[in-house]
């Protein structure tokens, strides 16, 4: 044999291989979240529970969703998510660099897996609605979250008292024409 | 294939103020003799585009609404926001 011949391999597999094929991998670009919206911009929700209410953005999450948070003693709004599609950002601006929230992320808000487990009992009373229990940690984490919330709020005139109010339209009102 | 509807925007009168309420939610509200998870009904919709000069409105409906709206209160909603 000469050096040019291929040499055939002495054992090949009964059935051909494919060649497996380059697996293009789909690149997740971070969710986009409007230019008015940064980590101390006063939002005016506009739908859901707290509808109207004034509320400080924190951050935003990893899936799109804004990281919100009353403060819970001036408003009634603890840490919660909302779409940005359903929030006003206004111009105004908290400093919320000394507020810690890096350990809350979408997982913190998932829902508890026992809540499923259901007796013989649960199951004839029917669909009663089972009031809110908020955990704990929940409320620690909100204290915690909101000291350092409370302290810049109260730097600033007003402030608090805007958080405070709800954003409401009377008759002569024109959200085309406001400067938010 | 729902069909268009105009809706007249309270205090928009220009076309170029319409721009700001292009695919925000719309809904008309009724009541109804049957109560159905309450007595009031909604038929949810939303601003398509705007329609001649004068700052009117297109929206499309989940359903069409009835005859009887023409005339009657919409409610135009803030929301899908892009402020």
């Amino acid at each position: 044999m000469t050096a040019t011949e291929t040499k055939h391999p002495r054992y090949y597999p009964a059935e051909d291989v494919k060649p497996t094929k380059a697996v293009h991998k789909v690149k997740q670009n971070p969710p986009r979240v409007r230019k008015s919206i940064t980590p101390g911009t006063i939002l005016i929700l506009l739908a859901g529970r707290f509808r109207g209410k004034r509320v400080v953005c924190l951050k935003s999450l990893s899936s799109g969703l804004l990281l919100v948070s009353g403060p819970f003693k001036i408003n009634g709004v603890p840490l919660r998510r909302v779409n940005q599609a359903y929030a006003i950002a206004t111009s105004t601006k908290v400093d919320v660099s000394g507020v810690d929230v890096a350990s809350i992320s979408d997982d913190y808000f998932s829902r508890s897996k026992d809540a499923k487990t259901e007796g013989e009992d649960e199951f004839f009373l029917g669909d009663a609605p089972k009031p809110a229990v908020v955990s704990d940690q929940r409320k620690e984490d909100q204290k915690k979250v909101d000291a350092a919330l409370l302290k810049a709020v109260a730097a600033e005139p007003m402030l608090e008292a805007y958080l405070a109010a709800q954003f409401t339209l009377t008759s002569s009102d024109k959200p085309h024409k406001m400067k938010f | 294939m729902t069909h268009t509807s105009l809706v007249k925007i309270e205090g928009v009168n220009d076309k170029n103020d319409t721009s700001f309420y292009l695919g925000k939610r719309v809904a008309y509200c009724y009541r109804a003799a049957n109560q159905k998870k309450g007595k009031s009904r909604v038929i949810w919709g939303k601003v398509t585009a705007s329609h001649g000069n004068n700052g009117v409105v297109r929206t499309k409906f989940k359903r069409n609404l009835p005859p009887r709206a023409m005339g009657d209160r919409i409610r135009v909603m803030l929301y899908p926001s892009r402020v």
